[in-house]
């Protein structure tokens, strides 16, 4: 306290009272609302991209108040210039706080420990905040007498506070966004310095101050402005839900999502199930196959690494055997060895009736020489020259290769609404194998209206067994699949051949069309 | 226009290069592999005549083959496809292949040299019958052949990045003047009148093998003048053609069109007439190792006859008979041959320092390449096309990368190799082999990566290998005249008891003239022995 006399002059709060008090006492709303605004960001970032959102809540907030007290004892070590110090503060809290967000989605995917990035982040920023309040009141403390001064600050604190904690659910989560939320608020801080920076002019050199604020404005508005960009270039806000899990390995980037006991797998971005409706998507694209093969024991499933086609084969008691062939071990591992996943698939994947094979599918069938009963072909969606090859004659020939004469065999063929042509390709190029094909579909909501081709070395009929208590076929609903409406029939198609990659083109035509 | 920039590259990452070899493994940019190439102390070991006198009884043979490449290959495939199995074949190397030599590492087999074989013609009879033998060819459609659609190369086959971006095919798309696209419509017009084109012999104008090829004088004059002459007549001028055109006389000759005869750059775009059906004729046969595949498939043919290590280093007549001196590499000894005939299926300038009694020394001129293979932890991406199997820069001296995984894997990331190539074809020769026996893998390696990263940032980090080949004298260039050099003519017609047999003859170095010339000499000992054969050629 003793030092109060020689600090408030060093202030310049004696220049121009009456608005210099005002743009203050405003500021006192203003940063109590951003660094609110802030927490919360860090708080809901954290729970959206780690999980348990109790735990993340709990421990941002108790992280940042904490930061808070480091500031507000740091503020002891500004013996001179506070209201140059505060213009600082609130600078360097606009560019930290205003990228929060945008910064944190962006480097999640890059960084090893994403706690690490969080948690310094949150700490900067609460240290930062918490030099605010102390600094404003040693700022103000000649304008109000002591018992007016702590009313005034707390009062505005806590009502910003309130502001902060209304606007954020109900207005820039769901409005802006929390990219945008983040920039808007840095906006906000990096606007009270510029006001303090313009009140001050006359006593103060501001120069290297105002060049420092108009950068983070620009690069704030830039961010604002760019949002939509950044958005799709930080993969998790690419999500609709929360992501619970994402990893890189050497093939693909595996992310699961979950939100209300809503679990999805994605790969490389696009979605390969939800718990919601899996179950239409693997009974439609297995039941039909197995419901037509007199023994099926030997059983392959190529790709499907996540053991979900696995789960509805192993429910037929008289397969023998299952083997399954996915190019990516961590699928394997991930589906086989962690509890909430490998619920999922029933633990299909430790199941002594299977054998896992991680290899790739293509060179695979071309080595193999047993036959199977049955056969699965459940691989992504033809979006690139790689994944194209796995739907050609030739890959096809290879596969019918390993097709007993009476065996049944099926594969995922893409939407047959929104891409009709590439739909009846795969059917084209199974009966250019040498097979015989035959094209039906399901709606699987997560989805949409989707398409399976089934093929075999002889006629495929109507008479199919199917076992009881599946929860989406029925004898009625498994003949209502072949049924094409007149804007999914099929159309003549080029097959789709290794020189041609005539699906993977209009693969990429059909969906972009549908996608704008 | 992109010549400076990647001599500065050059000169810089040659000091860094130098740098490097004085603190080794302080730099950064060095990464692991080998420096390899064709065994040229081997070679000089010929040219300098350091070999010791032969020892030991005379060994008799009926067909001795000097040269393991496909010409040599080809020749004793040939004389075991009519039933002769008294050959022995010697080839310097300790492995057989010449240029379609390949390497494996963990992550793919890869090529050295050559890489692909375009579907051949219909006058490719024997070649055809070849691949008919190997698989390659499966069966016939309405009378034409069936290729193996898996060792037919994929899509996509070819991109390049033009302007920042990756587009399909190597000739650029955008950013073309209305002059730019009539030029191109006027060659390529050109181009499809001198393919379908019959001479006054009623022979094609332009065939492969070339010695089928029209001996009309209205074509035969095209060899006169040189590749960029008759361009400049005719009045291409527009710098993305040309520049479109320099990338095939060096992809296919390793030298520029100022020195390539114009017969020859107009052979390379009038010359393929691939008889396939299914409309496959203008498709490539490829594998992960590059023409390695063939090499390996003809070399195990012939496993028995082929004695690897061993030079041939001088042959003579003894009356009917040739005598032949094989200097053994790995027992040190020189060793005494004595054959009915023998064909010597090496690089001319090889064949008239070893049987000067029977070779002209020659007028050849030879390219030197420099291949390189990348072992990369994944594949490379980009803006524009996605990742083909040729990958071609236009900014770039190098002629950029093959994948080897592209035939066979499905994955679309993981690791693969690259194989990048480039041809010395701005220096002269001499100065350019100089380079290649001088130049430390530290300097290749960071001219190599260099040139990757500025076709593809996104490969940063993701190098892990990078294993240097060098190729002193990797083809004969078909510079202006070669049509009608009188060695290259003699050498076609051969000198009984012995015959020759190499690519050089046909001064294309192409994986079908060599396997034509290495059966029309099997054939011509075949004769000269009465040993019975129908013809394939």
């Amino acid at each position: 306290m003793d030092d109060m006399p020689e600090a408030a002059t060093a202030g310049g709060g004696d220049a121009a009272p009456a608005s210099l008090a005002v743009i203050l006492l405003a500021s006192v709303l203003v940063v109590a609302t951003c660094g609110l605004i802030y927490e919360l960001l860090a708080g809901t970032l954290a729970s959206y991209l780690l999980g348990d959102s109790v735990t993340q809540f709990s421990t941002v907030i108790g992280t940042y108040l904490f930061a808070m007290g480091v500031g507000s004892w740091l503020s002891r070590h500004v013996r001179s210039g506070e209201m140059a110090v505060f213009v600082r503060v609130e600078i360097l809290i606009a560019a930290l706080g205003g990228w929060s967000a945008a910064g944190l989605f962006l480097l999640f995917p890059l960084v090893g420990d994403f706690r690490v990035v969080l948690y310094a982040l949150v700490m900067a920023i609460g240290v930062l905040v918490g030099l605010e309040i102390p600094l404003l009141i040693r700022i103000l403390r000649h304008r109000f007498a002591f018992r007016e001064l702590v009313s005034n600050v707390l009062t505005y604190d806590y009502v910003g506070a309130l502001i902060a904690s209304l606007l954020f659910p109900l207005v820039l989560v769901p409005q802006l966004g929390m990219i945008r939320t983040g920039f808007v608020f840095g906006l906000a801080n990096v606007g009270v310095a510029i006001a303090l920076l313009v009140a001050l002019r006359r006593q103060e050199r501001i120069g290297r101050d105002m060049t420092a604020a108009l950068i983070v404005t620009t690069s704030l508005l830039a961010g604002l402005f760019f949002a939509d960009r950044l958005q799709r270039m930080s993969e998790v806000a690419f999500y609709n839900e929360p992501v619970v899990y994402a990893r890189s390995t050497p093939y693909q980037r595996i992310v699961i999502t979950r939100r209300d006991g809503d679990l999805r797998l994605y790969l490389n971005g696009n979605l390969q199930f939800s718990t919601r409706d899996e179950y239409r998507y693997h009974e439609a694209l297995v039941w039909p196959v197995l419901g037509r093969v007199a023994q099926p024991r030997q059983v392959l499933i190529l790709g499907g690494g996540d053991g979900l086609a696995a789960r509805e084969v192993l429910r037929d008691a008289r397969v023998g055997h299952v083997t399954l062939v996915d190019l990516d071990p961590e699928m394997a591992r991930l589906f086989r060895d962690t509890p909430q996943l490998a619920q999922l698939n029933s633990q299909a994947l430790a199941s002594p009736r299977l054998t896992m094979v991680n290899a790739d599918a293509f060179r695979w069938v071309r080595a193999e020489q047993r036959r199977f009963d049955a056969i699965i072909v459940d691989f992504p969606d033809p979006t690139e020259f790689s994944l194209g090859k796995l739907y050609t004659e030739s890959f096809y020939r290879e596969v019918a290769r390993l097709l007993a004469p009476q065996g049944v065999m099926t594969v995922q063929s893409t939407s047959p609404l929104i891409a009709p042509r590439s739909y009846w390709t795969v059917a084209s190029t199974l009966e250019a194998a040498g097979l015989t094909a035959r094209g039906y579909h399901a709606y699987v909501p997560s989805f949409g209206e989707w398409g399976f081709t089934m093929a075999a070395h002889q006629p495929l009929g109507d008479v199919v067994r199917l076992p009881p208590h599946l929860r989406f076929l029925d004898a009625a609903a498994e003949r209502a699949m072949f049924d094409f409406p007149p804007d999914m029939a099929r159309r003549p198609t080029p097959v789709n051949r290794l020189d041609n990659q005539a699906l993977v083109r209009s693969f990429a035509e059909e969906w972009g069309r549908y996608e704008g | 226009m992109k010549v400076e920039p990647t001599r500065r590259q050059v000169m810089g990452a040659a000091l860094a290069g130098s740098g490097a070899a004085l603190l080794p493994g302080c730099t950064g940019t060095s990464f692991p592999g080998e420096l390899g190439g064709a065994d040229w102390q081997r070679g000089h070991l010929i040219r300098e005549g350091r070999f010791p006198a032969a020892t030991g009884p005379v060994e008799d043979v009926g067909v001795l083959i000097a040269g393991g490449g496909i010409a040599g290959l080809s020749t004793g495939w040939r004389l075991a496809e009519a039933g002769f199995a008294d050959f022995a074949l010697c080839e310097l190397e300790d492995s057989p292949g010449g240029n379609a030599r390949s390497g494996r590492n963990a992550v793919s087999a890869y090529p050295l040299g050559a890489h692909y074989l375009p579907v051949p013609n219909r006058e490719a009879r024997a070649l055809r019958h070849m691949l008919r033998q190997f698989g390659m060819i499966m069966g016939e459609e309405q009378g034409a052949p069936v290729y193996d659609p898996l060792q037919l190369c994929a899509d996509l086959e070819e991109r390049l990045l033009w302007r920042g971006k990756w587009q399909e095919g190597l000739y650029p798309a955008s950013a073309l003047t209305p002059e730019d696209h009539t030029q191109r419509s006027r060659f390529d017009a050109a181009m499809a009148k001198f393919r379908s084109a019959t001479g006054s012999d009623g022979k094609p104008a332009f065939a492969v093998p070339m010695a089928l090829s029209s001996e009309d004088p209205q074509y035969r004059a095209l060899d006169k003048q040189s590749f960029a002459n008759w361009l400049d007549a005719q009045g291409y001028s527009s710098q993305p053609l040309r520049a479109y055109l320099r990338y095939s006389v060096r992809d296919d000759y390793g030298t520029e069109p100022e020195r390539v005869s114009a017969w020859a750059g107009i052979h390379y775009f009038a010359g393929r007439r691939g008889w396939a059906a299914r409309g496959d004729g203008d498709r490539e046969l490829t594998w992960p190792e590059g023409n390695g595949r063939l090499a390996a498939l003809l070399a195990n043919r012939l496993s028995g006859h082929v004695r690897l290590a061993q030079s041939v280093v001088r042959v003579v007549r003894e009356g009917g008979k040739v005598l032949a001196d094989v200097f053994d590499h790995r027992q040190q000894q020189t060793r005494r041959i004595r054959a009915r005939a023998a064909v010597l299926a090496m690089p001319h300038f090889v064949a008239a320092r070893v049987a000067p009694d029977f070779a002209a020394k020659d007028g050849f001129a030879y390219a030197p390449w420099v291949v390189a293979n990348v072992t990369v932890s994944r594949p490379p991406a980009g803006k524009g096309t996605p990742l083909a199997w040729d990958n071609v820069s236009a900014a770039s001296e190098s002629l950029g990368y093959v994948v080897a995984t592209h035939q066979t894997s499905s994955a679309g990331s993981g690791p693969t190799v690259l194989t990048w190539y480039l041809p010395l074809s701005r220096e002269t020769p001499a100065e350019a082999r100089k380079i290649l026996m001088t130049r430390t893998l530290a300097t290749w390696q960071e001219i190599i990566s260099d040139d990757l990263l500025a076709m593809n940032p996104d490969l940063a980090g993701a190098i892990e290998r990078i294993d240097v080949w060098r190729w002193g004298h990797a083809m004969a260039s078909p510079v202006p005249g070669f049509l009608d050099d009188p060695a290259r003519d003699a050498a076609a017609r051969g000198k009984p008891p012995v015959w020759f047999a190499h690519s050089d003859i046909s001064g294309l170095s192409l994986f079908e003239e060599a396997h034509y010339r290495g059966v029309l000499a099997a054939e011509g000992v075949l004769a000269h022995l009465a040993h019975p054969f129908e013809s394939l050629v």
